[in-house]
């Protein structure tokens, strides 16, 4: 029987041997509260979660956080957050914070990948963590150890991991989870503009008449911007308009006159309708005077494959997941891809041999003529039949919106403003649809205007601040530099003083190829910093196995037990965001400083002090001797004699070296920046610590921090990347970068407010971005002319062509998995998922599925169901009401849920150009579980 | 959600009572909380359930209904919950209604208590289930604890509600403080609502700022005898228009009496 009929009984039977007349409930007193504390601290801090970057105030009293408020005085917030933001106070405190650092071991204490976690000291976890690096890298090369690194991570730490792992280690093996991110933008402003992040800033909004949201669900994801578009909206409804593209309906199409859900992938298609549009049938529109001074036409390549691995029959491929995997060798062009590519003479049923997966980003200028030539297929009814994606809807009520909003992008009076985050990012042509987007904007000379421009929204606090600007990716350095180029890392060498040849000039692995590479045994050893890669990443089984089952060392830096540190080996508790000293910057640009607010919990160190520990344990003779590099003939030079002509001994550490040096210990603490705030790291703190030496951790001495500030604004001053200094950032909040004078810069490439613009003297604008800017020319079917163009202050429109996602449905995977957020969680919940509130609000991650479909399936709401892929499968409940409301046809899976683990679902194909890996679209069957 | 096979619950109370010669101490039993058997004005009662007064008098207290909801969402009342006891009730803060399309608690109830036809519609000549029918309580907001009026982009129970956009729908407004920001906040349509009260349970603030009260409680009557006449809708006022005779303290004598008395003159 169930346990409310029995509870029911025995208090019945309990009850009727009492005095039965009136319980006497004895009156609780409540003690009454005291007068209100007066000794609370407000300190102004950017909050922990998403790229808006809203202002907070943190209070803490005796040492510990107890509230937050909005920052009144910020610009992006003036004092509102959302819901995430409300509950900043409560993410430090869940009760399984780590606090300790953690060690697979056997009963002899001896570490055993087999063995279970228990715990061990500092000294101990950073020994094991250096015989393993030492290991991986004697055996390896630099190519043998890599870091996962982080979009959400602090500007600082940002830096001294990047110093740590390039200037010190020498391996680029270095990649943010903002390559799951924002990759894909940056390729698209890379060979837009030259260079990174947006020329606009988030005023665009109040200054606009239309606002496209392209696969950004911004309610759910920007909540404070979003709450800026509505009062936009609300200050003249009938002007401004609001367009929202997604495949699937979201919370955005709320306030939308035109929603458009389209089939994944062919917003390639309907952004060269709109261009056709504007070229074919509004040539009226076209801004000559700025496409004449300023834009060039570009194209590239087709056959680059879709990111999966080169070898389509690796051994560690299931054989269900053969038939994907060999899209990356070749493809049967479909009827849409047959018109779409005809202009390279291709038809449909015509096997597409991707030639080019190695090269994917080469590109050359053709002539505006080729441009329109290419653009001829994309005729409202070709592309309102590839794209509709609501089956329900009618191609007549389709086709209106297309061209609704075609309209209002070639409304001569009308300020536009595009929005997209990873429904373009997350995409295997996701360079390509990031470029179409500046395509659009101009065309009709709506760019970099105050109120119009195509604006790429970042998704984590810092993927710009940090992971961008800073550079811990596989390719890059500081300011927008790559490790491939001579001068960059002569450059870089000289900032950092390291003798000539220190830096790899090879492209270490991106994210998902990091993943492959543990895989491969390529790479032994892998530091997990601030992200998730065993919950993020797609086709999560094959790096699960990798982690656990092969001769490798993961550690994961972590606050709390994600999936992450589950498959570690060892496990190092981290400070969290108000534990330290640090800096996010957010999706406009605006760079955002805190202090420490109150000491770290338990004996967690931040990350910035665990990178600055282990390379105590590096030697220059170790590191900084000749190393080998797969596939880079004669490797690494030994740099020892050129460091030993700068001063440096063989007997030096990498901490001597990196962060120890003279420039750095010229930065004191105290210093008036930090009077009557805590600097752990500086100056240990009052929990005495015992640290990686096994004696207590008194702290550096000198004001690390502010060192590895000033030194990374050395890099971009003077190259448009230009950064106040740091005490400025401790009085302000926060400002967009350049900052010339004092000033910051809100329209980059406009004249009119941007000094490099104006220094440029190109006229109104100037693109002063210097990547890619020499370029071969050609036609729309290759180059036909080695010689270089070169672009000075010029951007580029590319021609690009619709081509269908790697893996659609078919008989046995018959409907589209989408994954994506939801606005109560942060990313994978390690955070959010602890806060009772929230947990509360939205405690599982649900299947939204149209209700025929689940009819279809013999499910109904409440159900457990399967999704499975060719890749793996998980259960969750269906839902068919409620935030989102798939077409029929698509399910959408949210990923915030360690129980509903979607990422064994997806597949972790890949832009080929930006390497970012596509979570938006895959092949899946639903059943009941 | 559960799985356990359901029982039979009088068949156990019957011979629990036999069992211990208990008939007596029924009575005890029951005596004890005689003021708890009366109507209580608080209590949600399960979807399609009759009103108050009818329902705790059509209750057999069976907990079939409880049996049968795959949410654990309702629950007995015990002794001591200050409600008529065994009957079912569900607090949503704990567990709401999850508005299940089959609404499995209704069929199943024996007595009537729960009436089917009263979450049951037409739909092309077919009759089907329709719990956006159930009349389970009223959400109500508090607007001075929902942080949706401080400007905080919440509306958790907006995107909770299984009619969101008809018993929940966003109002947006400017933000005069800041100046470019929009509040959006949730109001809620009495004529949608069901009061399952997956809003309260999903709401963030320490005590739920949105909650659902029985539809008594929570709801005024405006009377029939004025229709808005920019609203055409309206006009089905007129259904249940009926004047009364009206009566009032100067009313009270028939008009030969009054005139006859000169009193007051």
């Amino acid at each position: 029987m169930s346990m409310e009929r029995r509870d029911f009984l025995k208090s019945a039977a309990a009850a009727s041997a009492a005095t039965a007349i009136g319980m006497a409930v004895p009156a609780t007193v409540e003690a009454a509260s005291t007068a209100v504390q007066s000794d609370w601290r407000w300190d102004k801090a950017a909050c922990r979660f998403c790229g808006t970057g809203c202002g907070i105030m943190i209070a803490t009293k005796d040492d510990r956080i107890v509230a937050v408020k909005g920052d009144p005085l910020a610009p992006v917030n003036r004092g509102l957050n959302c819901i995430k933001g409300y509950f900043t106070a409560k993410i430090m405190y869940g009760s399984d914070r780590l606090t300790q650092p953690l060690l697979r071991m056997n009963a002899a204490g001896e570490f055993d990948k087999k063995g279970k976690f228990a715990q061990v000291s500092w000294e101990r976890a950073f020994d094991e963590m250096a015989i393993h690096m030492k290991k991986a890298m004697n055996e390896l090369g630099p190519t043998g150890i890599a870091m996962f690194s982080s979009g959400q991570q602090t500007a600082i730490e940002g830096h001294a991991a990047l110093k740590l792992m390039k200037a010190g280690l020498r391996t680029n093996n270095i990649d943010p989870n903002a390559r799951l991110c924002m990759a894909s933008a940056v390729t698209g402003f890379m060979n837009t503009f030259g260079i990174d992040e947006p020329s606009g800033c988030y005023d665009d909004i109040e200054l606009t008449d239309a606002v496209f949201a392209w696969g950004s669900n911004m309610a759910e994801m920007h909540p404070i911007l979003w709450s800026r578009v509505s009062d936009r909206k609300l200050s003249n409804p009938d002007k401004v308009k609001i367009v929202v593209l997604s495949t699937y309906r979201h919370r955005t199409m709320d306030l939308a006159d035109i929603d458009i859900v389209f089939k994944p992938n062919t917003d390639l298609a309907m952004m060269n309708y709109i261009a056709r549009e504007i070229v074919y049938n509004h040539p009226e529109a076209i801004d000559w005077d700025f496409i004449n001074k300023n834009i060039i036409f570009a194209t590239g390549p087709v056959d680059i494959g879709y990111g999966l691995r080169e070898d389509i029959h690796h051994p560690k491929y299931k054989k269900s997941e053969l038939d994907t995997a060999a899209k990356q060798r070749s493809k049967v062009l479909t009827a849409d891809e047959g018109v779409s590519l005809a202009y390279l003479g291709y038809k449909a049923g015509d096997t597409l041999e991707m030639k080019n997966t190695a090269n994917p980003n080469a590109h050359w200028q053709i002539s505006f003529d080729e441009f329109k030539k290419g653009l001829a297929p994309y005729t409202l009814d070709y592309v309102a039949n590839v794209a509709k994606g609501d089956p329900d809807e009618s191609i007549e009520s389709f086709k209106a919106k297309l061209q609704g909003m075609a309209d209002l992008y070639i409304e001569k009076k009308r300020k536009c403003l595009s929005f997209w985050t990873m429904g373009f990012n997350q995409h295997t042509r996701g360079t390509w649809v990031n470029e179409q987007a500046y395509m659009i904007h101009f065309l009709v000379g709506k760019q970099s205007k105050p109120g119009s421009g195509a604006f790429s929204l970042t998704g984590q606090p810092s993927a710009c601040g940090t992971a961008r600007e800073v550079g811990t990716f596989s390719h890059r350095l500081p300011s927008d530099m790559v490790v491939t180029n001579p001068k960059h890392r002569e450059i870089s060498e000289g900032i950092w003083k390291l003798p000539a040849g220190t830096l790899n000039p090879k492209v270490g692995s991106h994210f998902i190829q990091i993943h492959r590479d543990l895989e491969d045994g390529k790479v032994k050893f892998a530091w997990v910093s601030v992200c998730n890669p065993y919950q993020d990443s797609g086709n999560a089984e094959h790096w699960i196995h990798a982690a656990r089952e092969m001769d490798n060392f993961i550690v994961t830096s972590e606050a709390y037990p994600g999936i992450s540190a589950k498959v570690s080996d060892l496990i190092l508790p981290s400070s969290m965001i108000y534990e330290k000293w640090g800096a996010y910057g957010n999706a406009e640009r605006r760079t955002q400083h805190w202090r420490q607010q109150v000491t770290p919990v338990g004996d967690s160190m931040s990350d910035l002090w665990q990178f600055i520990e282990i390379s105590k344990r590096f030697t220059l003779k170790e590191v900084w001797g000749a190393k080998k590099i797969p596939g880079l003939e004669g490797g690494l030079p030994d740099v020892m004699p050129a460091a030993k002509a700068m001063g440096y001994k063989e007997t030096d550490t990498l901490y001597d070296v990196l962060f120890a040096n003279d420039r750095a210990k010229g930065f004191a603490w105290p210093d008036p920046v930090g009077k009557g705030y805590q600097n752990t790291e500086v100056a240990g703190d009052k929990r005495n610590v015992v640290g990686s030496d096994g004696k207590v951790f008194k702290g550096y001495g000198f004001f690390v921090q502010k060192y590895l500030w000033e030194e990374y604004r050395l890099f971009g001053a003077g190259h448009g990347h230009d950064y106040a200094d740091f005490d400025t950032y401790h009085k302000v909040r926060g400002l967009k970068w350049p900052v010339i004078d004092g000033k910051e810069t809100s329209w980059r490439f406009n004249a009119k407010y941007d000094p490099y613009a104006k220094k440029a003297d190109h006229g109104a604008f100037a693109f002063y971005g210097h990547a890619f800017k020499e370029i071969p020319q050609g036609n729309l079917k290759g180059v036909t002319n080695k010689e270089l163009v070169h672009l000075e202050n010029k951007a580029k429109i590319f021609f690009r062509p619709y081509m269908e996602p790697t893996e659609v449905p078919d008989e046995n995977y018959d409907i589209w998995l989408c994954t994506g957020r939801v606005l109560e969680h942060w990313h994978s919940g390690t955070m959010t998922m602890r806060v009772p509130e929230l947990y509360r609000a939205v405690p599982e991650a649900l299947c939204y599925i149209h209700p025929k479909d689940a009819e279809k399936r013999g499910v109904k709401r409440g159900d457990m169901v399967w999704v499975e892929s060719r890749r793996g499968k998980v259960k969750a409940h269906v839902e068919t009401r409620g935030r989102n409301t798939p077409p029929r046809g698509l399910v959408f899976v949210p990923w915030f849920d360690e129980k509903v683990f979607i990422n064994k679902v997806c597949l972790d194909h890949t832009c080929p150009i930006s390497k970012q890996i596509d979570h938006k679209k895959c092949a899946v069957k639903i059943y009941k579980a | 959600m559960k799985t356990e096979p359901s029982s039979d619950r009088r068949h156990f109370l019957l011979s629990m009572a036999r069992g211990i010669g208990l008939s007596a101490m029924g009575a005890l039993v029951w005596s004890a909380y005689i003021g708890e058997v009366k109507a209580a004005p608080l209590v949600l009662r399960p979807p399609a359930a009759l009103d108050e007064e009818d329902f705790i008098k059509t209750c057999i207290k069976c907990g079939l209904c409880v049996e049968a909801c795959p949410y654990d969402t309702l629950i007995l009342a015990k002794p001591g919950d200050n409600l008529p006891m065994g009957t079912p009730y569900f607090i949503p803060r704990s567990i709401p209604c999850h508005m299940c399309s089959d609404i499995p608690c209704v069929p199943v109830c024996p007595s009537g208590a729960l009436k089917e036809s009263s979450v049951t519609s037409t739909v092309s000549g077919k009759s089907i289930l329709d719990i956006n029918k159930s009349l389970m309580g009223l959400a109500v907001i508090d607007e001075e604890s929902c942080i949706a009026t401080w400007g905080i982009q919440c509306d958790a129970c907006y995107r909770a509600c299984p009619l969101m956009g008809k018993a929940i729908t966003i109002e947006y407004s400017k933000n005069e403080r800041t100046g470019k920001h929009a509040f959006l906040k949730p109001v809620v349509h009495s004529d949608q609502c069901t009061g399952c009260g997956m809003c309260e349970h999903s709401c963030v603030t320490q005590k739920a700022a949105i909650y659902i009260l029985p539809r008594a409680l929570a709801m005024g009557e405006v009377g029939d005898h004025y229709v808005k006449g920019w609203d055409k809708a309206d006009e089905k006022r007129l259904e249940h228009a009926h004047i009364e005779t009206t009566k009032t303290k100067l009313s009270e004598k028939s008009a030969v009496d009054s005139l006859n008395d000169e009193g007051g003159l």
